[in-house]
């Protein structure tokens, strides 16, 4: 009995003082070691008497918890203390600049071509595309402008062979042409691509974008080419209501043709889609010619439909603010970096086109 | 074409605004392009005399001129004109006057230390002529309108509607009353021309030569004898001042006026200049003359000419000739009023390019009954003016017109407007656009005004009703939301992902013109084929582009001018190989520049290398969906990438179609650029080479299997020739035991101390798991010997021990 009590005394003493870890661990495997004192009690348990042994080992125990217990505080005591004095000198500047990261961006044509196709995906239109090298038939003569007819000179031809029969196309339009060729009506498809004319200034560039709509099928009128336009504009402009004028024009692969201008106001300086009393014209379109259908071997006797052409370059320009077209194609970092889009951005007809 | 209202009404019964009218006329396809006011601000042109010039005292050229400008005012004006003189009628412009040609505002200035109040003007800066040589001057009939402004009053404006190539009739005064009146803006005039009744023998003899591709169908003509050459009456000038024109002679003043009024374009020579009679033919080859422009022009054969026995006069329906012209002398005056065929019209302009008022009139077709019209029209106010006396009018012909016929079913109209009118309201509509209409049972049985040659089927019918009835009739059809097919195939959907794929990368998107400078496209063209442009733009865009590198470059190299060090720029579009349709493929073509980390605290800077491109394509390809682990790269790239430094990625090891190029650029090429910067570096994916995923998502993701046993690791450093490739080092371990080896890291690469010449040590780390059970000790053994004899044999390796 007093063997336990001086062990407990002893240790109980030896722990209440300051003690780093190593010296916790002598006394540990003083206590707890094959040798240890405690250890040596346990194993003299058996040589022990019985009407004593119990109680000793009852004796033993307690003491060898508590002990073991005031070692295990004192080792975390030490260990938080470690850490709070880590703690202490690890203090930085934290407003010194992360490490550095670039940032990618979609040029404003791209995504406003995304954005388009997402909304004409909604209402069943498919993309299509063709070569931007076009031979002078499918660019020109199967879109009922034959040779000589002073609708060539509204385009401002690049020619790659000396006789004219190849060009670079000047709208999207050959590719109504491809598609009829090679499937069967009905057909709902648009058109996105690069174009080009031979015109350059402020407000021309020898490159610039166009996205054709076709729908042919029984029985499409011109209620269906303005319904599809009108919700086309909303839609991509976000906005709830639209002013839009239909008005007659005329192109050679359209009859009757139309120019559409949608109504907008200037307000600091930045154009608002939609509300004023001020027109621009955005596009033209029109039911297709049944000279076209024919050249296509489409009846137009049963199958018609419109078709419909618009500049995207101008789009993006009106939706987001963009005043010089020639800078679209200057690849300006500072520009890009500005207009540009991150590409996790995707428009898409579940989270909308824009944030 | 530029109208009036004012003139609009000498066809046009109307008590509508000029408001309506601009909104009519677009609602109705005769779109307003600008309305420009001519009134108000040009009452400040003065008629004025100079009654003084002295020199200016500190300028050689200059004068002091004292202008009497009425009402026994004079002002002092200094200018620089040799022919202000004492005497000279002219057009004075006070301050406040805005100068028509350059819209600035004329101010109190001092000229050289003299104070000039006002400015005499040329007729140039009136836009009264091109003629800037000197200040205007006036006739004698214009001193008693000393101090009266020069311009008369109108009260119209300037209407400038943009015609469509298909409304030929519109290009005349009338042609636009006609349509205004269709869609109820007014009624049409009457003013059947009444035809002339002469005795007098046209004694000109006029022959269209049958020939083939003959230009010229019909020529009507009339002589005009001991006419009086003069200035036009002020009502004719003012009508031609109204619409911009400038006047320049009754003769001429009239045939303009006829053209512009009625769509008429007619001729008119000098009767005594034409030996014998006229000949319509074709051109010879080498065949010259001088045309009214002053300028010589060589024809080519079967241009359709009107000549006589010494020659060519002039290019039929497109311009005349000097020799024959009219003067303020004239006599005896031929006047032509003839029909061309558009496509010839059409060809000789091209050729020659020409373009003048009436050709472009004669190429989209003029009436062919207005022959007659014209000739009674013009005649008759030649006469009125001039004076003389009218022969009888002749018409040669070689085809008789045929009035066009279509049958025309009602139901059309609203299957394709999708909207209804009455038969009734279409019947008048028809009309009064001037059709002959019957109606035959179902159909209406329709004759088409001959000034129509834009119409010869039902739909054409169907678009003038549409037209004059109203677009904004047409109904809104709300789309259909529903998809039947999918919005992009495959190929789309791959291009859109490696647009952001790369993006996303830090790269900026450019787009950029797929034509390019010769002298860039040839630094990276390899061996293809130039495609030049027959008529470029400039010669710097001359051809189309054999790669993307070559805009991507000279962009780079001007951002780099403006200060950027460090940048991406990438841009997915069209190459050409041949100037055929569809010798065309997309690419996906990034370059990169400078360093990366520049000027960081925290992190060590070092140049852009060609790793950095290698990560993005890969990885880029991995994000598409393709195994890394099958591709297979080795060095062999186009002469625009550096030799040593640049790779070549195939998909897999059959190597059928090359995937993509990365590497540094030639340095070369940097070196004749002028290019500043530490490193560039770029890629190249070729989306045609890239086979398109036969698996979808859903198809990837069927079976998640792992293994739970434990996996060990083992380093090996085997010293190889530097010829050997790690890649090699790796395919040959994989091969060793494919289910047991899961990951293959290259750690290290070392030449130098402690290596043979010529050889280098590379440090690999190999994963061994089995998906069967734990590996023991004398497994991993049995494994690590095998991985170590396999490379020594199949490599010429050996271990470093």
């Amino acid at each position: 009995m007093s063997d336990l009590k001086k062990i407990k005394d002893e240790f109980l003493s030896k722990l209440s003082g300051k003690l780093d870890i190593s010296e916790i661990n002598q006394i540990k495997s003083d206590l707890f070691g094959k040798s240890g004192l405690i250890s040596t009690q346990f194993k003299k348990i058996g040589t022990i008497a019985e009407p004593e042994r119990k109680k000793f080992a009852s004796d033993l125990n307690i003491i060898k918890d508590e002990l073991q217990d005031l070692i295990n505080s004192k080792t975390n005591e030490f260990k938080s203390a470690q850490i709070n004095e880590k703690l202490e000198k690890e203090k930085i500047d934290i407003t010194l600049p992360e490490r550095s990261f670039v940032r990618g961006k979609i040029h404003p044509v791209s995504q406003t071509i995304d954005e388009i196709s997402s909304i004409f995906s909604e209402i069943g239109f498919s993309v299509e595309e063709g070569p931007d090298v076009e031979n002078e038939y499918n660019n020109f003569t199967a879109l009922n402008t034959p040779e000589n007819h002073p609708a060539r000179d509204m385009h401002d031809t690049f020619y790659l062979d000396e006789k004219k029969q190849k060009l670079l196309r000047t709208h999207t339009s050959p590719v109504q042409i491809r598609t009829m060729l090679k499937d069967k009506p009905p057909f709902k498809i648009i058109a996105p691509g690069r174009t080009y004319r031979s015109d350059s200034d402020q407000t021309h560039s020898p490159m610039f974008h166009q996205v054709e709509g076709l729908h042919i099928d029984k029985n499409i009128n011109m209620g269906h080419l303005k319904g599809c336009l009108n919700y086309f504009i909303k839609e991509f402009f976000e906005v709830d209501k639209i002013k839009m004028r239909f008005r007659p024009s005329h192109f050679p692969f359209t009859e009757p043709s139309a120019e559409v201008d949608i109504g907008y106001e200037m307000k600091d300086g930045k154009i608002i889609i939609g509300e004023g009393n001020q027109w621009l014209e955005i596009l033209g379109c029109g039911m297709v010619h049944p000279n076209v259908l024919k050249n296509v071997k489409v009846d137009p006797s049963k199958f018609q439909g419109y078709a419909f052409g618009i500049g995207i370059d101008r789009l993006a320009m009106l939706k987001y603010g963009i005043n010089d077209l020639r800078a679209f194609f200057d690849c300006d970092y500072r520009w890009l970096n500005h207009f540009g889009f991150d590409p996790l951005d995707v428009p898409t007809n579940y989270r909308g086109l824009s944030r | 074409m530029i109208i009036t209202f004012d003139w609009l009404k000498d066809h046009l019964k109307t008590n509508l605004k000029e408001k309506n009218l601009l909104e009519q006329l677009t609602n109705i396809g005769l779109e307003v392009e600008s309305v420009e006011s001519l009134s108000g601000d040009n009452q400040l042109f003065k008629v004025a005399e100079i009654i003084k010039t002295e020199k200016h005292p500190n300028a050689d050229r200059l004068k002091i001129c004292d202008v009497n400008i009425g009402e026994n005012e004079v002002k002092k004006v200094v200018c620089g004109a040799e022919n202000a003189k004492e005497g000279l009628l002219t057009i004075y412009a006070p301050p406040g006057a805005i100068i028509p040609k350059t819209k600035t505002k004329l101010v109190v200035a001092k000229i050289r230390g003299v104070t000039s109040y006002g400015m005499l003007c040329s007729e140039s800066e009136l836009n009264l002529s091109d003629e800037s040589d000197g200040i205007t001057e006036l006739t004698k009939e214009f001193r008693k309108n000393i101090g009266k402004s020069y311009f008369s009053k109108s009260k119209s404006n300037l209407i400038d509607l943009s015609i469509t190539p298909n409304r030929p009739d519109c290009l005349g005064v009338r042609g636009i009353a006609r349509d205004l009146a269709a869609s109820g803006f007014g009624k049409l005039v009457d003013l059947k021309e009444k035809k002339i009744y002469s005795k007098n023998r046209h004694t000109l003899k006029v022959k269209i030569n049958k020939e083939k591709g003959q230009g010229c169908t019909a020529f009507g003509s009339c002589l005009i004898t001991n006419v009086k050459n003069s200035e036009s009456p002020k009502w004719l000038k003012d009508k031609l001042i109204s619409i911009g024109q400038k006047p320049i002679s009754a003769i001429v003043d009239i045939t303009n006026y006829v053209m512009l009024d009625i769509n008429r374009p007619l001729h008119a020579y000098d009767a005594d200049k034409i030996e014998k009679g006229i000949i319509v033919r074709n051109s010879k080859s080498g065949e010259e003359f001088t045309a009214l422009d002053n300028k010589n022009y060589k024809l080519e054969s079967g241009m359709c000419v009107i000549s006589d026995n010494k020659g060519v006069l002039g290019l039929g329906g497109i311009i005349g000739g000097t020799r024959s012209g009219t003067e303020f002398n004239t006599k005896n005056i031929l006047l032509e009023s003839a029909y061309f065929d558009p496509g010839s019209i059409r060809n000789t302009a091209k050729k020659l390019n020409l373009d003048t008022d009436a050709k472009f009139r004669f190429e989209r077709g003029i009436d062919p009954l207005s022959i007659e019209d014209g000739l009674n029209k013009a005649a008759k106010l030649i006469k009125e003016i001039c004076g003389g006396e009218i022969s009888k009018i002749d018409v040669q012909k070689i085809e008789t017109y045929k009035t066009k016929k279509i049958k025309f079913d009602p139901n059309i109209f609203e299957k394709i407007s999708g909207f209804k009118i009455s038969l009734k309201e279409m019947i008048k509509i028809l009309e009064d656009l001037g059709f002959e209409v019957k109606k035959d049972k179902k159909r209406l049985e329709l004759t088409v005004p001959s000034w129509r040659p834009d119409i010869s089927q039902e739909v054409d019918i169907v678009e003038e009703l549409v037209r004059i009835s109203g677009y904004e009739k047409i109904k809104y059809i709300e789309p259909i939301k529903q998809r039947k097919k999918s919005t992009l195939n495959k190929f789309q959907k791959l291009f859109h992902f490696l647009q952001r794929s790369v993006a996303s990368k830090g790269y900026l998107e450019a787009i950029t013109w797929s034509f390019t400078d010769k002298r860039y496209n040839d630094y990276f063209r390899d061996t293809n084929k130039e495609i030049k442009i027959i008529n470029p733009i400039s010669s710097e865009l001359g051809v189309l582009r054999n790669s993307i590198f070559s805009n991507l470059i000279m962009h780079v190299n001007k951002n780099l001018d403006r200060g950027f060090k460090d940048l991406s720029i990438f841009e997915i579009g069209p190459i050409f190989s041949g100037s055929n349709p569809g010798e065309q493929n997309t690419v996906v073509c990034g370059l990169s520049a400078g360093k990366k980390s520049r000027l960081s605290w925290i992190e060590k800077d070092r140049n852009v290398d060609v790793f950095d491109v290698k990560r993005d394509v890969v990885q880029t390809l991995v994000e598409v969906g393709y195994n890394s682990e099958k591709f297979f790269i080795d060095n062999e790239t186009p002469n625009y990438y550096h030799p040593g430094k640049s790779g070549r990625l195939f998909l897999n090891n059959e190597k059928n179609q090359i995937a993509a190029y990365f590497g540094e650029i030639h340095p070369n090429i940097l070196k004749h650029i002028d290019i500043k910067t530490e490193s560039l570096v770029g890629f190249e994916i070729f989306m045609e080479n890239l086979e398109l995923p036969k698996k979808t998502l859903k198809d990837l993701k069927v079976k998640f299997s792992f293994s739970d046993y434990q996996k060990s690791e083992r380093d090996f450093a085997f010293i190889v020739n530097k010829e050997v490739k790690a890649q090699d080092l790796i395919d040959t371990i994989s091969n060793v035991d494919e289910s047991l080896i899961k990951d293959i890291k290259v750690f290290d690469v070392y030449e130098g101390d402690n290596i043979p010449e010529n050889q280098k040590s590379i440090a690999i780390s190999v994963t061994i798991q089995s998906s069967e059970r734990t590996l023991n000790e004398k497994d991993l053994e049995k494994i690590n010997s095998l991985i170590i004899k396999t490379v020594e044999n199949k490599t010429g390796a050996k271990i470093r021990s």
